[in-house]
């Protein structure tokens, strides 16, 4: 019974991991570069003083504070290192067991850590992407044998409505009703995607996951398709990502190896296989029709909707298509049950999210934190604050698709409703921190040439509207501006708005639109008036 | 069916592209994994090459185009000895990339997506390569180099073309 295979697999795997003393684990993420030196240095040092029966050094994923990487891990004791140079390793090697390294040492107080509630993040950091034994160990898998052997697609079905997660791609739709679209529509084979081509400027959650915890997301998947009767499956992730796509090509042949992907997996009747397709550096792709299209090796332009891919998808078949992390939250809402998950977080918005932290903040990385939590605490307690005496000025969330949140209204809770309100979205999680000494204008302006370059073109009002609003905001920029302009990008920004075919040209002018409500002013200093005439004059 | 044979690319790298292919069953949705693959193998979109894929995947060679000038990641020409890809992600450019493109264009006189005269260097602008925590990040033939302010950055990048060869 391959049950008994991965019992085996594991207890096996336990039994090699606690041989060793000492466990030191290295971030081996693309946010921690030199980490391979670190690890050669590491097992010298071990091999050296010949403790190679004692120590173990394992390459880790994303252990979330990246800007005080290269982070290494000292089990048991859970020390932190930061910092770590490859001619640090004699001195943490001989540290063990003794008094930790000082110099390098990363309080575990840290408010960093404390606040946090990790759940898509819990084994992120601390298991071995590369490893599925690793992944087993941590109780992985453990949702899948319980979905496809204590549990019928309805039962799942009901979970995942119960638990009331909602996608974490952007726009919150109730994955529970997509699955259940998606299972009840007619036509096969049905296909599911994992959307991973994120392409949002300034969010790295999608990447990380990938990183970190491959085979969760392939756990997420199978149980989805399971649950919604798909049969092959595809992740859409970006070319940009060749660390997370090797780990990706891994983590399926491995997968496929232990009956875990492929035909009649762990002994059932669920078939599933899944495949992965590079995207090429289009943003538009994020959108679910034009990535599609792409699936399809066509240029990715978005089409109408209805019908919604969960009727006629990838080659007209009933599609389930998920953002990586809705997947990868996927095992630990079946494990622990709709109601646990459901206690996190806000009524509405519930479970915890992935944020990118960035920009002018002392602690930048990755951070997950219940739904509700104020801004003001993610920026000040987590993020540590602005370095260098800087003053907030705005925190940008959802890239170029949202908007600017004023430092006045700093105590907004992260839900999607509190953000959508204020001209924002939650978008896929990018949270970047934008100090004082920035202009509004020149960000809105480079958000606009962005999605200028990356409108498809396929419907005038995106087209010709981002190219239009851009040309405004450069007058803007240059100071050259009218009133009129203004008037004129206002009337633009609500035309390109409710005209444009996509959600690319439909949430293109929300970061300008934000700017002009929160920071008007700003604005309006850029206008040439017959004052600004005089107060040029010597 | 036309004779074609004569114009098709033979050698090893055309080899491992049929293999591509071939994994996608020749079907047309094969066509952007193909793409990937002959970038991956001879640096650029091969005018020649893409006709050949074009052909032997059954699609009009107008469309194999339309693919591979609407994404950003394919180049219809070859790339110099040397790659430098500057990201211009939001973090990236709140944290003052865009005076680092400045800095190239004065000094090798380059703009995005062009290569120099001697083929030495080619400049590549990155819509975002996701270590957004390092901002502001270049990348120098893959390695990628981060958290540096604007005089540091630019002495890297003199430094790796002194010594690179």
């Amino acid at each position: 019974m391959p049950r008994e295979k991965i019992d085996r697999i594991t207890a096996e795997h336990r039994w090699f991991l606690d041989q060793f003393n000492y466990h030191i684990l290295v971030c081996a993420g693309l946010g921690c570069p030199g980490n391979d030196d670190i690890l050669r240095a590491l097992g010298q040092t071990v091999r050296n003083r010949q403790l190679t029966d004692e120590v173990l050094i394992r390459k880790v994923g994303c252990m979330g504070l990246c800007s005080a990487g290269p982070l290494v891990l000292i089990r048991p004791g859970d020390l932190m290192y930061q910092k770590v140079q490859p001619e640090d390793a004699e001195e943490i090697i001989a540290s063990l067991g003794k008094k930790p390294v000082e110099r390098l040492l990363l309080s575990p107080d840290l408010a960093f850590f404390t606040r946090q509630h990790k759940n898509v993040l819990r084994l992120s950091g601390r298991i071995d992407p590369e490893s599925l034994p690793d992944y087993l160990v941590a109780g992985g898998y453990q949702a899948l044998l319980q979905a496809l052997f204590a549990m019928q697609p309805t039962d799942i079905l009901r979970c995942i409505q119960e638990s009331g997660l909602r996608g974490r791609g952007g726009a919150g739709y109730p994955t529970g009703l997509k699955w259940s679209t998606v299972a009840r529509a007619q036509g096969s084979p049905k296909y599911l995607i994992c959307n991973a081509d994120e392409g949002d400027p300034g969010a790295f959650m999608d990447r990380s996951l990938l990183e970190s915890t491959p085979y969760a997301i392939l756990e997420g998947m199978t149980v989805a398709a399971y649950a919604v009767g798909a049969s092959e499956g595809f992740i859409y992730v970006r070319a940009e990502y060749p660390l997370a796509v090797q780990r990706l090509k891994r983590a399926i042949r491995d997968a496929e190896q232990n009956n875990l992907l492929g035909h009649s997996i762990c002994g059932s009747n669920l078939n599933f296989r899944v495949q992965i397709r590079l995207g090429a550096g289009a943003f538009v792709c994020g959108e679910e029709t034009a990535l599609i299209r792409s699936i399809e090796g066509r240029r990715g332009l978005p089409r109408p909707r209805p019908p919604y891919p969960a009727e006629k998808g990838l080659r007209g078949r009933p599609t389930l298509i998920n953002n990586v992390e809705t997947y990868a939250n996927i095992p630990s809402v079946i494990t622990n049950g709709p109601e646990w998950w459901a206690r996190l977080g806000t009524d509405k918005s519930r479970g915890t999210k992935v944020f990118a932290l960035t920009g002018t903040i002392r602690n930048t990385g990755l951070i997950e934190v219940p739904m509700g939590m104020p801004l003001r605490e993610i920026v000040y307690d987590i993020g540590g604050g602005l370095p260098g005496g800087h003053a907030l000025k705005a925190v940008q969330t959802g890239g170029p698709s949202g908007g600017c949140i004023p430092a006045a209204l700093l105590d907004t809770p992260v839900t999607y409703e509190s953000l959508n309100e204020l001209g924002s979205i939650m978008g896929s999680g990018g949270m970047i921190v934008i100090d004082d000494s920035a202009s509004m204008v020149d960000i809105v302006t480079y958000f606009m040439a962005f999605c200028r370059d990356e409108s498809c073109g396929k419907c005038t009002p995106c087209r010709v509207g981002t190219a239009q609003i851009h040309n405004l905001l450069t007058k803007f920029q240059n100071r050259k501006a009218t009133m009129a302009d203004l008037e004129m990008l206002e009337w633009l920004c609500d035309l390109v708005r409710n005209t444009s075919l996509c959600g690319l040209g439909q949430s293109a002018p929300n970061p300008v639109l934000s700017a002009l409500r929160f920071f008007r002013q700003e604005f309006l200093d850029c206008i040439l008036t017959d004052q600004n005439h005089e107060e040029v004059r010597p | 069916m036309p004779a074609d044979t004569q114009q098709k690319p033979v050698d090893r790298r055309w080899q491992r592209i049929i293999q591509t292919m071939l994994r996608h069953n020749n079907q047309s949705d094969a066509l952007i994994e193909t793409l990937h693959t002959v970038q991956e193998t001879y640096g650029y979109l091969d005018p020649a090459v893409l006709a050949a894929v074009a052909d032997r995947l059954g699609i009009p060679p107008a469309r194999v185009f339309g693919v591979a000038t609407f994404y950003n990641h394919f180049s219809l020409k070859p790339k110099g000895d040397h790659t430098l890809v500057i990201c211009t992600g939001t973090a990236c450019h709140v944290r003052g990339n865009d005076q680092i493109l400045a800095w190239v264009k004065e000094q090798y006189h380059l703009t995005p997506g062009q290569t120099s005269a001697d083929n030495r260097l080619s400049l590549v602008e990155a819509r975002c390569v996701g270590a957004c925590a390092l901002a502001p990040v270049i990348l120098c033939d893959g390695v990628l180099t981060g958290k540096k302010g604007y005089k540091e950055t630019t002495a890297i990048i003199e430094e790796w073309l002194g010594h690179a060869s």
